[in-house]
């Protein structure tokens, strides 16, 4: 009974890491790619014509 | 888990930021920056008595220090976001019991560049500054659209079970450029063909390289620092 418990704890403690490097990636990633605020669009510009990110 | 995943990304996410933003400097920016001369005016190569030419060369890196750390921070930044992706993703595999050794994590880093670079890259190539195109939503919207479904697709192809799976897989990576991307009615660029055609093709190389050591250290940091 303990035991199973743990292994769901521990599984849903996974899960919860793994959703939280997902949003935290595609956080970075709007950031630095999409969004359209001129100061962030100015400072990020050469990377992400580097890096074919639709600019401007 | 959540501490071995955020170290494993930062990591991997800034050390191949770092040595993609070098090989840009290298080879992307100087073409970026002769792509400018063209967007400001400064050069023109399709009216100088009536034939096109123009002269070739870049202006030097050494002018604007602020600008070229903004694209180093940057470079870091969307790197970052990638391997916090790659981990993830790889984290999931393994709870299906598929291990990821640094040398497979080579293959999923390819996968990646492939998913996120080259795929929309066929529908919206890399752009010089000053090169009109179609407004910019519909090709964001384009764009990550395609980068989904070729995720998916690659990912059904890899781990999917029997031929179904793989053919709906393929289904997915073609389906957005059957749709195509968003583009204009006409032809506005007013850079050389030339380096249009260079800055493409030297933007996904430096893609490729930056994506193929992502995918090597995440994995690599991951079986490190778990076992740790």
């Amino acid at each position: 009974m303990t035991t199973a418990i743990r292994g769901i704890t521990r599984a849903d403690s996974q899960l919860l890491g793994i959703a939280f490097a997902l949003f935290a990636g595609l956080g970075l990633l709007f950031v630095s790619g999409l969004a359209q605020a001129t100061v962030l669009h100015d400072a990020a510009h050469d990377q992400r014509h580097a890096m074919a990110f639709p600019c401007h | 888990m959540i501490r071995t995943l955020l170290a494993s990304a930062v990591f991997a996410g800034v050390a191949a930021g770092l040595v993609a933003a070098l090989l840009q400097f290298a080879f992307v920016v100087p073409l970026l920056l002769e792509g400018e001369l063209y967007e400001s005016g400064a050069r023109v190569h399709f009216v100088e008595d009536g034939t096109p030419q123009s002269e070739r060369g870049a202006p030097s890196l050494g002018d604007e220090p602020g600008r070229h750390a903004m694209t180093l921070a940057f470079n870091i930044v969307t790197y970052t976001g990638f391997a916090l992706i790659l981990v993830a993703l790889m984290a999931l595999a393994e709870r299906r019991g598929i291990t990821v050794t640094p040398k497979q994590g080579i293959v999923w880093g390819l996968a990646g560049f492939v998913a996120v670079q080259l795929a929309p890259a066929i529908g919206l190539p890399p752009e010089l500054p000053g090169t009109p195109a179609a407004e910019i939503g519909p090709r964001q919207a384009w764009w990550a659209a395609t980068i989904f479904m070729t995720a998916a697709g690659i990912a059904l192809i890899a781990f999917g079970q029997g031929v179904v799976a793989a053919i709906a897989g393929a289904a997915l990576i073609l389906a957005p450029h059957l749709v195509g991307a968003p583009h204009l009615d006409t032809y506005w660029g007013v850079a050389p063909p030339e380096l249009s055609a260079e800055f493409a093709t030297v933007s996904l190389g430096v893609a490729a390289a930056g994506w193929t050591l992502l995918g090597f250290l995440c994995a690599f940091f991951l079986n490190r620092f778990r076992d740790a």
